[in-house]
C-alpha cells in the first residue's frame, strides 16, 4: 500500500519532469538528426542514457566521427555529476535493498528525476523512482524521436516556454530548505553568484556546462562541509521536512 | 573513420550506466566520515542551484524572460508550491512575457 502510494506521488511529480523532457528532449532530437541518426536510433539512445548533454555531447562525437575512446571520455565527464548524485542517494537507501532496486534507482539517476527522489522524507522507497520514471522517461525517449522526424516544427514560443520547466522543478527542490535553513539559504546564494562569475570568467567560461557544475558542485560543497559539518539530526529535520 | 551508431550508443549506454549505478550499489553502509557525510549532504542543493543559475536566463528566446521566470518561480517555490505548480508558474511567465518581448 505504502509503495503504491509512493508510485503514485512519484508519477505527479514525473508529469511535469516529463513536460519538461519533452521540450529537451525534442532540440536534442534535432542535435542527433544532424549527426545522421534515424528516429530509432535516437529513441534508443534517449531510453538507455537517460542524460542531455551526456547525449548532446555524444551526438557531437558521433557527428565528428570520433573514435570509440573518446566517446567514452566525453560520455564519462558530461555525466561525472551523476556519480556525484549516485554517492549522495546512496546514503538514503536502506542498507538490505537489493540489487535489482538500486539499479534501476540509478538507470534513472537524471537531474531531475534525482532532485525528485532526494527531496523526499527519510528512506527513499524505490517505487517513488519507478512512478516518476514511468511518466518522464518515456517523454524523453519518444521527444528525442520526434526531434529527429520533425524537429524544427514545433513554435519557438512553445519551446521557450518549455524549456524553463526544468528550472522551475530545481526551484522548488532548493527553495523550501533554504527557507528553513540560513545555511542552505547562504549556499544557494553563493552557488548562484559563482555559477555566473563562472560562466564569465576567462578559460573557465570556455568549459562546457557539465565540467563547470562538476567543479562548482565539488568546489563549493567541500567548502560548505568543512565550514558547517551537518549534525546527524540536522541532516533529517531539514530534509524530512 | 566514422564507426558503427550501434557501438556508439552501446558505448555511451554503458558508461552512462556505470557512472551511475556503481556508487549505488557498491556504497551500502552508511558513511561515517564527518566531512564525507557533509559532502554529500550539501551535493544535492548546489549541483541543482549552480545548473539553474544562469542557464535558466539563457534557455529561452529573451533573457529578460527567463530572468523573470527565475523570480517568479523562487517566490512561488518560497511560499511552498510543489514541483509541478512551480514548473508551471515558470512556463506560464515566460509564455506570457514572450507574447510581448519577442516579435
Amino acid at each position: 500500500m505504502q509503495n503504491k502510494a509512493a508510485f503514485k506521488s512519484g508519477f505527479k511529480d514525473g508529469i511535469p519532469i516529463g513536460l519538461g523532457y519533452f521540450a529537451v528532449a525534442f532540440s536534442l532530437g534535432i542535435a542527433a538528426k544532424n549527426a545522421g541518426l534515424s528516429p530509432f536510433e535516437g529513441f534508443l539512445t534517449s531510453f538507455l542514457c537517460n542524460a542531455s548533454a551526456g547525449e548532446y555531447a555524444g551526438f557531437t562525437i558521433i557527428a565528428a566521427g570520433a573514435t570509440y575512446i573518446e566517446m567514452a571520455l566525453a560520455t564519462l565527464v558530461a555525466n561525472a555529476r551523476y556519480l556525484l548524485m549516485s554517492c549522495a542517494m546512496s546514503q538514503r537507501l536502506d542498507n538490505k535493498m537489493p540489487f535489482f532496486h538500486r539499479f534501476i534507482m540509478g538507470f534513472y539517476i537524471t537531474d531531475e528525476l534525482f532532485g525528485a527522489a532526494i527531496a523526499r522524507p527519510g528512506t527513499l522507497n524505490p517505487f517513488y523512482t519507478y512512478g516518476a520514471a514511468t511518466a518522464a522517461a518515456p517523454c524523453w525517449a519518444i521527444g528525442t524521436a520526434l526531434g529527429v522526424l520533425a524537429g524544427n516544427l514545433l513554435p519557438a514560443r512553445v519551446v521557450s516556454a518549455f524549456s524553463v520547466a526544468l528550472y522551475g522543478m530545481f526551484l522548488a527542490i532548493i527553495i523550501p530548505p533554504a527557507r528553513k535553513s540560513k545555511i542552505i539559504l547562504g549556499l544557494i546564494a553563493v552557488c548562484f553568484a559563482l555559477s555566473i562569475a563562472a560562466s564569465y570568467i576567462p578559460y573557465v567560461c570556455e568549459l562546457s556546462e557539465g565540467t563547470r557544475t562538476i567543479i562548482l558542485t565539488v568546489a563549493i560543497s567541500t567548502v560548505a562541509a568543512l565550514l558547517f559539518p551537518v549534525k546527524d539530526e540536522e541532516e533529517c529535520e531539514v530534509v524530512a521536512e | 573513420m566514422r564507426g558503427n551508431t550501434y557501438i556508439y550508443i552501446a558505448v555511451m549506454a554503458t558508461v552512462s550506466l556505470l557512472i551511475r549505478v556503481l556508487p549505488l550499489t557498491l556504497i551500502r553502509k552508511q558513511i561515517k566520515n564527518k566531512f564525507l557525510k557533509s559532502f554529500l549532504y550539501y551535493v544535492p542543493y548546489v549541483t541543482l542551484a549552480v545548473m539553474t543559475v544562469p542557464a535558466i536566463v539563457h534557455a529561452t528566446q529573451s533573457s529578460v524572460a527567463g530572468l523573470v521566470a527565475l523570480l517568479v518561480g523562487i517566490l512561488v517555490a518560497w511560499f511552498g508550491f510543489d514541483l509541478f505548480k512551480t514548473a508551471v508558474c515558470c512556463c506560464a511567465t515566460v509564455l506570457i512575457l514572450e507574447l510581448f518581448l519577442v516579435r
